[in-house]
């Protein structure tokens, strides 16, 4: 049963992402909610799987194509911000001379 | 079961994000994360379009491209300040594609049992979570108002419409040929989405923009389950996990449950504390501030979400980096829910080029409160309040706060003497050794950079 197997892929991704985001430094938490936010963009396959269907209907087109557009700019603007940001993070010795 | 090139890169590329999230758990390592990301997500992308399945590529191409364009601007032109809002339209944008698909995945399939199940699921959180992030991201571009609305039996309401709303997917669930009912589902889940945002305020809105960074990601963890697909399930339980951790840590921060946040309407009803007379404060000029920091030892600066508004960010630096050159220490104290989403001070500052070693979580610089000798807070208020440790019946008793009352002198800047973001009045202001620096941050801030750089030198 490919549900069963389903779960607990589900369960170990959970745990294991309750555990690698505990150990995320608070200085890093809105770097972190883009990166997750631009991860969660993965639904990309699934728009793909639609909008590039055999046959498909027009309302599966459009369903997909909008749903590609919608994935992508997520997908796009959340990795670049991310590292826009991270970018930012340096660390120095006070006062530079 | 067959396995084939495309199973082999999903793999790879659920490991990528695993390693992204690993990654970036450090500063110094955190850009390596970002890029593991973009891998894996480029992995799962030509993993996909490699599947026999997909046979129409102009459309995949049309929206790839139309997407990126969209995209790329709103990553690279919009200023720092406006990250909250941001991530708050990329959400809806991620929401809705997951939403669509599991719309058009009805229309093609029409199946029964478990895979509806997953698809009204995938539909009710992607539906609900676009509205409610177009909502926030309304409230924190203060197109809408973003005090919390109330009205009476909101909750009834609220819960009445999400209620019916997975009723009405259960019963698709069992009868999906019902396509009369669908529409109604569909507008419940929008419906609710937009009310469950109407009654929460600007300042709980890192709690929120986490949570539904998490429904987000059960919405595509929904849809691997819909399509059987384990890249998804893997990637969207990381982003659940990750927007539900982050969202327990901001209710935390404010000693408020998750029920509290949602349902609280904080905020709207202690408008009766502005009524008082006013109270006599110390205030004082640039002038004297500016003298009071350049003879301090230590300083630290607590900067609130009116930083953020003020633009102040910069000068702060500037502040930072002549009293750090004139001998003083300079640190900033970083409460967890300062701003409008987890982590938002620390980016603006980072922004403004300060150096992350000199931004101190609350645990860490509470326990040096005593020591310090003047403590600077620009635009923050309920994060200070000694209330939420002195009054039990403060509505933010028990809330952690940064003891800025411990330190030997306090500075305030802030526009006039109105409660903060929840309404009540603070002591601190009140207190012998509080000096209150009335005006605009960023303009009192460069006045005192000018001072201490004219006459201190």
């Amino acid at each position: 049963m490919n549900y069963e197997f389903g779960f607990y892929v589900f369960m170990l991704a959970a745990f294991l992402g309750f555990e690698l985001i505990r150990k995320v430094s608070p200085l890093l938490h809105t770097p972190l909610m883009s990166l997750t936010n631009a991860i969660a963009s993965i639904s990309v396959v699934g728009a793909i799987l639609i909008a590039g269907e055999k046959d498909a209907s027009t309302l599966s087109r459009v369903l997909g194509f909008v749903a590609v557009v919608s994935a992508t700019t997520n997908l796009v603007s959340g990795y670049l911000i991310t590292d826009r940001m991270l970018k930012m993070f340096k660390k120095r010795e006070p006062a530079k001379k | 079961m067959n396995f084939g090139v495309y199973q082999a890169l999903y793999i790879v590329s659920a490991g990528c994000f695993i390693l992204a999230l690993k990654w970036m758990s450090a500063p110094a390592t955190s850009r390596r994360g970002v890029i593991s990301g973009e891998v894996g997500m480029l992995l799962a992308v030509v993993a996909t379009l490699l599947r026999h399945e997909v046979v129409d590529y102009t459309w995949i191409a049309a929206g790839l491209i139309i997407g990126s364009a969209i995209g790329v601007p709103l990553a690279m032109l919009m200023p720092m300040t406006h990250v909250p809002q941001r991530t708050a339209i990329s959400q809806a944008c991620g929401a809705l594609a997951s939403a669509l698909i599991g719309t058009a995945e009805y229309y093609r399939l029409k199946p029964h049992g478990f895979t509806m199940g997953a698809l009204s699921l995938e539909m009710l959180l992607g539906f609900l979570t676009t509205t409610a992030s177009l909502m926030a991201f309304g409230k924190l571009h203060e197109v809408l108002p973003s005090r919390p609305i109330t009205f009476k039996g909101q909750n009834v309401v609220n819960l009445g419409i999400l209620g019916i709303a997975a009723v009405l997917g259960g019963v698709l669930v069992v009868h999906p040929e019902d396509s009369l009912l669908f529409p109604i589902f569909v507008l419940l889940a929008l419906l609710f989405g937009v009310l469950m945002i109407i009654p929460i305020g600007g300042a709980d809105m890192p709690t929120v923009i986490a949570l539904l960074n998490s429904y987000a990601g059960l919405s595509a963890c929904a849809m691997g389950f819909a399509l059987d697909n384990k890249l998804l399930i893997i990637a969207g339980a990381l982003d659940g996990s990750s927007g539900f951790i982050l969202s327990i840590i901001m209710c935390r921060a404010m000693n408020r449950s998750f029920t509290n946040v949602l349902f609280g309407g904080f905020g709207q009803l202690q408008t009766s504390a502005a009524g008082q007379e006013a109270r006599p404060v110390r205030s004082a000029t640039a002038e004297e501030a500016a003298g009071i920091l350049s003879d301090a030892r230590t300083v630290v600066i607590i900067p609130g979400y009116g930083m953020a508004v003020a633009q102040a960010q910069h000068k702060i630096r500037e502040l930072h980096d002549l009293l750090t050159k004139r001998g003083v220490d300079v640190r900033f104290a970083i409460h967890p829910v300062a701003g409008r989403m987890p982590g938002h001070m620390n980016v603006l500052l980072a922004e403004a080029d300060v150096p992350y070693d000199k931004l101190i979580e609350m645990e860490d610089i509470n326990s040096e409160m005593a020591l310090t000798d003047v403590t600077l807070i620009v635009g923050a208020n309920d994060i200070v309040n000694p209330a939420a440790q002195n009054d039990p019946n403060s509505p933010i008793a028990g809330m952690p706060i940064l003891d800025a009352y411990k330190s030997r002198t306090v500075m305030v800047i802030k526009r006039g003497m109105s409660p903060g973001f929840a309404g009540i009045d603070n002591e601190l202001y009140y207190m012998d050794k509080t000096l209150m620096l009335f005006g605009d941050a960023k303009t009192f801030v460069a006045s005192m950079v000018k001072e201490i750089g004219a006459n201190h030198d």
